[in-house]
């Protein structure tokens, strides 16, 4: 009887220890591009990055994935600085970014290639109970860096302004930086730092004296988009340059795109991938 | 059978039973000081990788402590994270205001004044509540309770240590309850039966006997509240709004250090200074953690020595 108990306890620990064994081996898998013989394509990708791209990143795979059945791509948003670190750290094949890297991210990466893949331009957005219509592009870095704080300054209500951004690892974030609170200047410290492009809509939405910033691919009913100097953004205004806010969208690969990686990026600058683009509200390349 | 038999029997049952108890023994032993390594080598990891940010001129543990900037991308990069440090109190004291007197009255009312029925519900649910994931407790505090906290206010915006306080009350509050109920449980009846004999009613058995004998209980449960609050981090990052003001204020948005670690820790490329300083953040939580249970100990274990008199 008790050699029974004693084999039974023996075979209990034994089954723990070899399962949580198993759980330390996982397979680390950073994307295997082959194709195959015919023209078939097979193989897996890893893409993550940017916030911004992440609905239409979303879109091109499924399609593509739809159009290959052997291929396997997985999307993950984060923000475009989260993807660029992923790329840098070998953990996943193809960064979606809104912003190009900085130079310290190339010196750790010096093989990184960019590709642009989509236009995008900033959209200014506030509160559709809101009265203003245009703001100046001098008065939004004003307000953006706590300068001007009353919505009565730029012609609205006499209410603070309660300012909205993204964080540090969105690439929208750098961008509106650079263009508009100035290179060298920071942002107010009241700027409330949120972590997704549909957290600045609903609180815009919410909020009365909210102003935010948004791709053009997230403008919505429920909210007001405001002409910057007088140019309200549209796929016109972005395409011929007369909307400020503008920008290239971009994917990174550690190094020049082959084998599955070059088949989906030259699929997404085609045709079809562009055309998935405009479906999601972003401007095509020109 | 003959004597002889009988007794290799029983000396091989001994036998069997020593080795069975030697080799339990060591795998307690073992269980005991892997738990204790493992908290080791927490701490080493933390102190190893906020090492280059501690011993770096531009960062440095006494600068970012003080400093109310952090401004980690910017040429030179700022790491003061004063700002988030009083973000993290302003949210868990508003979490534990609430808590505490709610989850003690509810503790009391489940463990004196309910009838059994009642109880058992009243049980079921607190802990059904306590296995609630937080990012669903996110979602309410997005779509729920900011808007509403907002309104009854007339608060400049929904996201604010007052909302992201408010539903980590929510959080803590089942562990409270949980725990607090468990010790007055716990309290011996003859307690409760000499004092309604000496003419006490219900409630001031409860308030002056029940919960004075429950007290070390009572404090452990706000103890592990509090840790519950001041580690969240879903619910924060979703609905504090994440502002880098340094103030007291409950109707400004904040940003506790939970929310930086995981809002910046995706964008960092290891072994960077950026990186480093999110260590600090982590052992500075760490710290504060393992001070608050350090306390709860001291506290816990002054109690047992008087009640052992």
């Amino acid at each position: 009887m008790k050699m029974r108990k004693a084999l039974a306890l023996g075979v209990v620990s034994a089954l723990t220890l070899g399962t949580l064994g198993l759980t330390g081996c996982g397979a680390k898998d950073t994307g295997s591009s082959t194709s195959g013989g015919s023209g078939e394509l097979t193989g897996a990708l890893t893409v993550a990055g940017s916030d911004t791209m992440v609905n239409m990143a979303q879109a091109w795979a499924e399609t593509f994935m739809t159009a290959n059945p052997g291929v396997q791509i997985s999307v993950k948003g984060g923000g475009s600085g989260t993807g660029i670190a992923a790329l840098i750290n070998g953990t996943i094949d193809i960064a979606d970014a809104s912003r190009e890297m900085k130079p310290e991210e190339l010196a750790q990466l010096s093989t990184a290639t960019k590709t642009a893949v989509a236009r995008d331009g900033i959209a200014v957005v506030v509160n559709a109970a809101n009265s203003v219509e245009d703001i100046s592009l001098g008065d939004l870095g004003k307000i953006y860096r706590g300068e001007i704080t009353n919505w009565k300054d730029v012609g609205g209500a006499d209410a603070p302004i309660v300012l909205v951004s993204r964080d540090s690892s969105s690439g929208t974030y750098e961008y509106f930086k650079e263009a508009v609170v100035g290179k060298d200047k920071e942002f107010a410290k009241s700027a409330k730092l949120l972590a997704s492009t549909q957290a600045i809509v609903d609180e815009v939405k919410a909020n009365p004296n909210a102003i935010g910033y948004i791709g053009v691919g997230y403008e919505s009913s429920d909210i007001k988009v405001v002409k910057v100097d007088g140019v309200a953004s549209s796929v016109a205004t972005v395409l011929d340059g007369t909307y400020e806010l503008s920008r290239d969208l971009y994917v990174y690969t550690a190094k020049a795109p082959e084998g599955l990686a070059k088949a989906y990026i030259d699929w997404i600058v085609s045709a079809d991938g562009q055309a998935i683009v405009k479906d999601q509200g972003f401007v095509p390349l020109p | 059978m003959t004597e002889n038999d009988h007794r290799q029997r029983r000396l091989g049952r001994i036998r069997v039973a020593r080795a069975t108890e030697s080799a339990v023994r060591f795998g307690i032993t073992a269980s005991g000081w892997a738990a204790i390594a493992i908290l080791t080598a927490i701490a080493v990891f933390l102190t190893y990788n906020a090492w280059q940010a501690l011993a770096s001129p531009q960062a440095g543990f006494l600068k970012m402590i003080s400093g109310t900037e952090w401004y980690p991308l910017s040429n030179p990069p700022k790491f003061g994270f004063l700002p988030y440090v009083i973000a993290t109190l302003r949210v868990t004291g508003v979490a534990l205001a609430v808590a505490v007197p709610l989850g003690l009255a509810a503790a009391v009312f489940i463990s004196e004044f309910a009838n059994r029925r009642v109880k058992g519900i009243a049980r079921s649910v607190v802990e059904f509540m306590a296995a609630v994931p937080s990012v669903v407790y996110g979602l309410l505090g997005v779509y729920v309770v900011g808007p509403f906290v907002k309104d009854i206010f007339r608060m400049p915006s929904a996201l604010s240590a007052l909302s992201a306080g408010l539903v980590l009350s929510l959080m803590a509050l089942p562990t409270i309850i949980a725990i607090s109920e468990d010790a007055m449980h716990a309290v011996p009846k003859d307690l409760r039966y000499g004092s309604l004999a000496l003419g006490n009613t219900r409630w001031q058995t409860a308030y002056k006997v029940v919960v004075p004998a429950a007290s070390s209980g009572v404090f452990a449960s706000v103890m592990l509240g509090m840790g519950r609050a001041i580690g969240e981090t879903m619910v924060v990052l979703m609905v504090a709004g994440n502002s880098m003001e340094t103030t007291w204020s409950l109707a400004t948005s904040a940003r506790p250090l939970t929310s930086v670690i995981a809002g910046e820790m995706g964008e960092v490329v290891q072994g960077g200074l950026h990186y480093s300083a999110l260590f600090v953040v982590g052992l500075t939580l760490f710290v504060i953690t393992f001070l608050i249970n350090l306390a709860a100990d001291m506290v816990l274990e002054r109690q047992r020595q008087r009640w052992r008199r």
